[in-house]
């Protein structure tokens, strides 16, 4: 059809254009229909034979005695693997493993006086041989979790109901974990955690309840798991930025650090400064923000020593250029304060507002009006009004400025509001800062000026020493 | 601390020239300790000409001391910092001082962020080049000991960078503790740790006495090419191939063959994915004779993978690595081992796959000669022609002289066009960009009559392309295709279309025209510029569209220099000068700019500049581009060198030169 259009258009030549009524940008490309949800798995895909497994009588139908025996042969043929990447192959084994796992959780979930000593390797063998893989390769090239659908697992109608099984034989009343840490050791917890990295969020959702269990009922694993997960999340600060399950073991996190005794260790509190302040650098914070933040403020209520390097270190990292972030920041630091100590606020409070005032002169409209919320929670205010000789001159100029200039006039009205609620705290610092705002930026101006200057003279000097270090200028 | 020493000098002492006296060091820290991290910034990036002004002694026992304690900073300031501190050699006094700088550095190596460790380990390992033997030992080495067994983990990852630089150039016992330290950190209980050194092994080796590769290296390779951590495993891979090419040809064997083969089938798909990314230069330091026998199994598996990122990274690699088979069998075994799974992987389910193989297998032709081309070959470059995807259409069509050289186009150009016309409507922009891309090429390999016949509608079509980039490109591309076919052809095929579209109602098409006069009046010469162009846009200056006639004036200030100058004075300008008077603002501006703009300006007036030349400045790329602009703009250069001039520094010409050197022409 273009084709025919041009042709069409050198023939009509000789007409003068019209009146210019085309729209220029026409918009020919129409979104896709959008994709189905694609699926991987990464389960070493049998190649060649079909998987037999002989039918097994149900637990229900022997007898007391040959259920154990029975429930570990059941086990064993779970451990077979099938390929769910092709649909069509071993339907009835596949349909036969399903029944028989579910029979499994059942049968973990009300029998008594299954679980014998020999159990305990067979359980965690079957659960390992399904759930640890290596994981697939992301679908798309940059898998964004903010955009992209997550690649679902092939395998789940049996990776779930192995998960629920696992989940029930360590709830179980039976369990007991002297037995089972023989088996249930730092290697296993290590692929455990690699798993987290799953695109699918049911199995992040089964692991953080596993994860949680072993970390309740396995004392001796607690400090390697910390530890991994201190390795898990350095990586994907420092190397990838890219690791799925950062959500999911915050949450577990934030349990764990509710239960640390005081006074905190070392080892935590190296954690939280060198381990989560840093994530907050990461691109895709919006996605465990909620979770992390929980976490720093949990550490701050058993510790409010912690606030001072805690405050500094987001402020380190404050977001330079990405808003979005900055609004997540100012959420933060605000849990943050709500939970502050007086005496704690007093020694951060000079480099927290600068960086205050700076947000409230934002130009992205939703950065400055986060910021000009504090002013209505009541603690932060009482904080503000308790030390307003500080704090009003760091944020007048900001706020006068703004006042005259935001281009927005919600952030004015705000802006105004707390400009009375200053005035009406402390009157005379505020007269007197009004009357001396002009001479304040007329003597930025003349700093600015003599820093110019000086650097005109050392770039002056420098290209002199490089003439006369080539020979032309006599020195 | 170092506030009161700055106080205590104060002015007037800093330097060895008493000009110089003018930078207390107290007002250039001041300007490093600016609240504003951009001015910060800004100061350390000039941090070499504080230490210029301050002076080789003062920057060594002032201005460095404060740095190193003031590490606590920005991450993107500690960037700037530690890369300075790499140049700071001649600064601090040359190599004989050159340790002072090993301080800063040492805490920056330190640092949490990455980058900013990298970069200070980038500055140390160059600095330690400039060491003597002697400092090395009593400066160098120690701190790479410290950082080796620093408590938190990021110290332990630099240090793994360092041995290497240190290694040659120290006695045999420091060299024994080096290879002790090295050895301990492969075994690091952190996986940060495990992957810098696993990604430092093979540099490492190089260094090393072979027998210490022997007995030291390959035990810490086969460690960690087993390590629990993939990311640590597949980082092994790439130190084995280093190592393959240190080792004698009998060692191989025995000594890597069988963790590498190991790699190749590991469990984990980002180990196999390494083995092929890398298999080129396996296949190099390997030799023939165990490519034959292993690799080439190998090389299949990986073909074959279950993975389609593995399966991709090996298509990839599949002409390079039949093209360094040995001759002898060269053919035998493509035939009868890698064409097969090349030709399974011509219908993979993957179109990463497709398209990676796509973007190698012309190259095979040249390799397997003409006739097995014609009869394996062309079946799957035909078949590959005709994917679903345009991505490995795509990279069939781009690859194309490979086959040309061989069997010659016209085999194939029976299925090409259906798949150019079919790429060239795309609903992918970056698609049809791409095939634009190619036109040229393929428009020289298929002849002006076939291009006249089948191509040329489509050339014509992207011009008025919804997409202003598909616009753009076929204007570039109408001028490349004159620079092939001539001018005449020209006039006969392109120009007429291209200003009748001057008529369109749609006004982009209209500025279409334009940008199309733009890229074609130089290659069509004078003649047909003044005779049918320029009318045409003289035309258009009078468009209701204020955008057309802006492009009008941008357009004339653009052929300009292919015209006369006659016809510039009596055609030219006095329609530039209307469009001066427009009552749009930007209209006039792009009038303004075409009749007298500062740089460019087709009537400007004459400018004379004065440019004092230091030997340096020729040297620098930035002046030869500088003429040629000044030239073009027929400005008259004057030139006064400097050593003509009387020699007191006093004189004020020479003032004046440096201040006009900092400005720009008069």
């Amino acid at each position: 059809p273009l084709t025919k259009y041009v042709t069409a258009m050198s023939s009509a030549s000789t007409t003068p254009p019209s009146v210019d009524k085309v729209d220029g940008f026409s918009r020919k490309s129409v979104r896709k229909a959008k994709q189905k949800r694609s699926q991987s798995s990464s389960q070493f895909r049998s190649q060649g034979k079909p998987i037999e497994l002989t039918p097994l009588p149900l637990l229900k139908d022997v007898s007391a005695q040959e259920q154990p025996e029975l429930f570990l042969k059941k086990l064993q043929q779970c451990c077979a693997v099938f390929d769910f990447m092709d649909t069509l192959s071993d339907l009835k084994m596949k349909e036969y493993k399903r029944s028989t796992l579910n029979e499994l959780v059942d049968y973990v979930t009300v029998s008594r006086g299954y679980l014998t000593e020999q159990a305990y390797p067979e359980v965690v063998k079957m659960v390992s041989y399904n759930i640890f893989r290596t994981l697939p390769p992301s679908d798309s090239n940059e898998f964004d979790p903010e955009e992209d659908e997550p690649t679902l697992e092939a395998s789940w109608p049996h990776l779930q109901l192995v998960y629920e099984f696992f989940i029930r034989f360590l709830e179980s009343q039976e369990f007991q974990p002297s037995i089972a840490k023989k088996y249930i050791d730092q290697k296993f917890v290590l692929q455990l955690l690699e798993l987290f990295d799953s695109e699918d969020p049911r199995e992040r959702d089964y692991l953080k309840t596993v994860l949680h269990r072993i970390y309740g009922k396995f004392l001796g694993l607690r400090a390697f798991i910390r530890k991994q997960i201190n390795n898990i999340f350095l990586r994907f600060v420092y190397e990838t930025e890219h690791f799925n399950g950062v959500a999911e073991l915050l949450e577990i996190l934030g349990s764990i650090i509710n239960g640390f005794a005081l006074p905190l260790k070392a080892e935590h509190k190296q954690f939280l400064v060198k381990v989560l302040i840093p994530l907050h650098t990461v691109r895709s914070l919006s996605l465990f923000h909620a979770q992390l933040a929980y976490c720093i403020v949990q550490f701050l209520e058993k510790d409010p020593a912690l606030t001072e390097p805690v405050i500094r270190g987001l402020l380190k990292f404050w977001p330079k250029t990405c808003s979005q972030k900055e609004v997540m920041y100012l959420g933060e630091l605000e849990e943050i304060l709500d939970v502050i100590e007086p005496t704690q606020f007093v020694k951060i409070q000079e480099p927290l507002f600068k960086q205050i005032s700076k947000c409230v002169s934002s130009p992205h409209f939703q950065v400055a009006e986060r910021a000009l919320y504090y002013w209505n929670n009541e603690y932060i205010m009482s904080l503000i009004e308790e030390n307003s000789n500080v704090i009003l001159p760091i944020m007048f100029t900001s706020l006068y400025r703004i006042s005259k200039e935001h281009w927005n006039p919600a952030i004015v009205a705000l802006v105004y509001n707390v400009l009375k609620a200053f005035m009406e705290m402390n009157s005379t610092l505020f007269d007197e800062l009004t009357s001396t705002y002009k001479s304040d930026r007329q003597r930025e101006k003349k700093k600015e000026k003599e820093r110019e200057e000086l650097w005109k003279r050392l770039e002056d000097l420098e290209l002199k020493r490089s003439l006369q270090s080539d020979g032309i200028i006599p020195t | 601390k170092n506030n009161v020493n700055i106080k205590e000098i104060g002015p007037g002492m800093a330097g060895a020239d008493s000009d110089d006296s003018l930078y207390p060091i107290a007002v250039l820290i001041d300007e490093l300790r600016n609240e504003d991290v951009q001015l910060r910034l800004n100061s350390i990036k000039k941090l070499s000409t504080i230490a210029l002004a301050l002076g080789v002694e003062r920057t060594r026992t002032e201005l460095l001391p404060f740095l190193t304690d003031t590490i606590y900073d920005e991450d993107e300031v500690l960037l700037a910092l530690a890369e300075q501190l790499g140049n700071f050699t001649m600064l601090v006094g040359g190599p004989e001082y050159v340790h002072c700088l090993l301080p800063p550095l040492e805490s920056l190596a330190t640092v949490e962020e990455t980058v900013v460790r990298d970069k200070a380990v980038e500055s140390l390992r160059k600095i330690s080049h400039e060491h003597s033997p002697v400092d090395l030992e009593v400066h160098f080495e120690p701190l790479v000991k410290r950082l080796a067994s620093g408590d938190w983990f990021t110290s332990r990852t630099s240090a793994c960078g360092l041995f290497s630089v240190c290694y040659p150039r120290v006695s045999s016992t420091v060299k024994a503790e080096i290879r002790q330290h090295f050895r301990t950190l492969c075994s690091d209980d952190t996986p940060m740790v495990r992957r810098a050194a696993a990604s430092k092994l093979g540099e490492f080796a190089k260094v090393l006495e072979l027998e210490y590769v022997k007995s030291d290296i390959i035990s810490l390779f086969t460690a960690l090419a087993s390590d629990e951590q993939d990311s640590v495993r597949l980082l092994a891979v790439e130190a084995g191939v280093s190592i393959a090419t240190l080792l004698p040809q009998e060692d191989l064997e025995a000594l890597v063959m069988p963790t590498l083969r190991q790699a190749a089938e590991d469990k984990s798909w980002r180990v196999r994915y390494m083995v092929a990314d890398k298999f080129s230069d396996l296949q190099k330091a390997v030799g023939p004779e165990i490519t034959k026998n292993d690799l080439v199994p190998a090389f299949q598996n990986l073909l074959k993978d279950c993975e389609a990122e593995v399966r991709a990274a090996a298509a990839n690699k599949v002409k390079e690595f039949c093209e360094n088979l040995p001759e002898d069998s060269r053919e035998t075994i493509i035939m009868t081992h890698i064409l097969p799974c090349v030709k399974e992987l011509v219908s993979d389910t993957n179109q990463h796959v497709k398209s990676a193989l796509a973007s190698v297998i012309m190259g095979l032709s040249t390799i397997l000669g003409k006739d097995n081309t014609i009869e394996h070959l062309l079946p799957l470059f035909l078949a590959q022609l005709k994917d679903e995807c345009p991505e490995v259409r795509l990279n069939i069509i781009s690859n194309l002289d490979c086959v040309n050289e061989v069997i010659g186009i016209r085999q194939l150009s029976q299925s090409l066009l259906p798949a150019i016309v079919e790429l060239a409507e795309d609903a992918k922009w970056r698609v049809r960009l791409a095939i634009i891309e190619y036109m040229p090429l393929l428009a020289g390999q298929l002849g002006v009559e076939f291009f006249d016949e089948k191509l040329n509608s489509l050339c014509m079509a992207w011009l008025v392309d919804h997409v202003y980039a598909i616009r753009e490109a076929a204007t570039c591309n109408l001028m490349k295709l004159v620079e092939k076919f001539g001018a005449e052809w020209a006039q006969n095929t392109i120009v007429p279309k291209v200003l009748g579209m001057a008529n369109d109602p749609n006004y982009l098409h209209r500025m279409t025209t334009l940008f199309c006069i733009n890229a074609l009046s130089e290659v069509c010469g004078q003649e047909i510029t003044t005779k049918h162009m320029l009318p045409v846009v003289f035309k258009m200056s009078n468009d209701q569209v204020a955008n057309v006639r802006f492009n009008v004036a941008k357009s004339l200030q653009k052929i300009g220099p292919v015209l006369d100058s006659n016809c510039l004075q009596t055609e030219v300008k006095p329609v530039l000068e209307k469009l001066a008077s427009d009552q749009d603002m930007d209209v006039k501006y792009f009038a303004q700019e075409a009749i007298s703009g500062s740089s460019t300006g087709l009537f400007m007036e004459k400018q004379c500049a004065l440019f004092p030349l230091s030997k340096k400045c020729f040297r620098d790329t930035w002046l030869p581009k500088c003429f040629v602009q000044l030239f073009t703009k027929q400005t008259i250069l004057l030139f006064i060198l400097t050593p003509n001039l009387p020699a007191e520094p006093s004189c004020s010409v020479y003032h004046h030169l440096l201040n006009l050197s900092l400005g720009s022409h008069i």
